[in-house]
């Protein structure tokens, strides 16, 4: 036992589940996903009668249209699709776009069957769905972990309700993760565009390539177009949030740089990704165009087919995904002790130089490697399922 | 001997408070990250964990540099040891 502890402490491996298309998930869940909020009543009555499995409630699905509707396809297509998931019920309120998103996850090979409410009602429906979602668990809880190497992980980042002890400590103890797991080939993705206003160029510069660079850029410029559109004054307690200022940052440059401390001081982003869009350009780190607000950045990149979360908060944010472990990590001594519950890693000892960022980084891997290899997440344990999709703009 | 301040960069002009605890007329120790040098301040208001505290005088209008990069401005006359926060800064953006 001692010296299986000790091979998996080797910082190169874990326990997974590999899936039918080769990837490799660190959970094993049977969702019930609702293709609109209408079928939402239906999805969780299934997750009710049948247990071992979970319903993904949301708000949106019904006469979104263009761009928008293809983000909520990809959203819901790529949810079903991430590797943590061995088996979906997809439900809907007419057959042809639950079909759709049918076809989608079913190209990873994966166990997925569709049903529809209209003709059938709810009853018959849930009925149906209920007898499939109970042979997907059967199924499912059958399937064995088994070692995989560290560079099949995809790991995604993001953090929340940052405060200067985000930039100073918990933020980098993300980036020197990032410096060493990149070169050993993991594939690893940030967002939050709206969060690097101020800190842009020094991002760009962290292109690997003049693609890359000027894709960013245009996704950025973009982005600032929305806001100078909206906003109605300098953003301040929004972007800041009003916990971002409570815990000492002022000014969106300033947090800026704080939050670009993840990437670390060596990798370089490979390529831009569109909101919830798989990676294709192989191992390597990645930028996506999302939202700073945790839940919905963290929902577009589970959804893009990364499989656990780093989150380094500073006055405390709470977030968890349904099929994304969120691991979270603060740096600040009162938030790790007021809010213990929520905090999987502690590295406020930096603060006090009783740590250095080298043995921050290593701890965080170490836990990471631990949630890999089953270990639930403090935001699993209070049951934090916060599945949100983003919205471009008005219904039709 | 407890560090009660972080510096980012050597060209900083803020600091920041990392102890739970600042008053007036404390003498401070900070610890500048990038040269691991330690320097001494006297706070001139009491400053919460997690804010920032003028390193010198910083003028009004004057850039405040933090991680050796622009991110923001003085928006008053700001003394050396004050806190700095949304009443005596503001973004350059938006």
């Amino acid at each position: 036992m001692a010296r299986a502890v000790a091979k998996r402490a080797s910082r190169t491996d874990f326990l997974g589940y590999r899936r039918e298309n080769g990837r490799v998930g660190i959970r094993n869940h049977v969702i019930i996903l609702p293709l609109d909020d209408l079928s939402n009543a239906a999805a969780e009555a299934v997750a009710n009668n049948i247990k071992g499995t979970m319903a993904l409630p949301h708000a949106y699905g019904r006469l979104q249209f263009g761009e928008d509707l293809e983000l909520l396809f990809r959203t819901l297509i790529g949810t079903g699709s991430n590797p943590n998931v061995a088996a979906c019920v997809v439900i809907g309120i007419e057959p042809g776009w639950t079909g759709r998103v049918v076809q989608g996850i079913a190209k990873t090979g994966k166990p997925v069957e569709g049903f529809s409410i209209e003709e059938h009602g709810d009853i018959a429906t849930i009925a149906a769905a209920s007898y499939k979602a109970k042979e997907f668990v059967h199924w499912a809880s059958e399937k064995q972990r088994e070692p995989c190497s560290l560079t099949e992980l995809f790991v995604s980042t993001k953090c929340g309700e940052s405060d200067t002890t985000s930039g100073l400590a918990s933020c980098p103890t993300v980036g020197n993760l990032i410096d060493k797991l990149d070169p050993m080939g993991v594939t690893s993705c940030f967002g939050e565009t709206s969060e690097i206003t101020g800190a842009e160029l020094v991002c760009a510069s962290r292109a690997a390539n003049k693609q890359a660079a000027k894709k960013f850029m245009d996704t950025f410029m973009a982005y600032q177009a929305v806001i100078d559109r909206y906003k109605t004054n300098d953003l301040s307690e929004s972007q800041p949030t009003k916990g971002n200022i409570a815990g000492g940052l002022t000014t969106i440059e300033e947090k800026a740089f704080g939050n670009l401390a993840k990437i670390g001081k060596k990798a370089r982003f490979i390529d831009v990704l569109k909101p919830a869009e798989a990676p294709k350009k192989g191992p390597g780190l990645y930028f996506m165009d999302t939202s700073s607000a945790a839940a919905e950045c963290v929902t577009l990149q589970a959804a893009a087919g990364f499989v656990v979360h780093l989150f380094p908060t500073g006055q405390g944010n709470v977030i968890g995904n349904p099929i994304e472990p969120v691991i979270k990590l603060t740096a600040n001594p009162k938030t790790a002790r007021t809010m213990s519950e929520h905090i999987d890693l502690d590295v406020s000892g930096i603060l006090r130089r009783e740590m250095t960022l080298d043995e921050a980084g290593d701890r965080l891997i170490d836990i990471t490697i631990r949630t890999c290899n089953g270990r639930l997440t403090c935001a699993e344990a209070l049951g934090h399922r916060e599945f949100v999709m983003t919205k471009l703009y008005q219904s039709a | 001997m407890p560090t009660h301040f972080i510096v980012h960069d050597k060209a900083d002009t803020v600091g920041v408070v990392v102890v739970e605890t600042v008053k007036p007329g404390d003498m401070l120790t900070g610890w500048v990250m990038e040269t691991d040098e330690t320097v001494r301040l006297k706070a001139a208001d009491a400053v919460p964990l997690g804010h920032k505290i003028a390193l010198d005088a910083i003028k009004n209008g004057a850039t405040v540099l933090k991680y050796g990069h622009d991110v923001g401005r003085a928006v008053a006359e700001i003394g050396k040891g004050r806190h700095v926060h949304v009443h005596n800064m503001k973004t350059k953006r938006w």
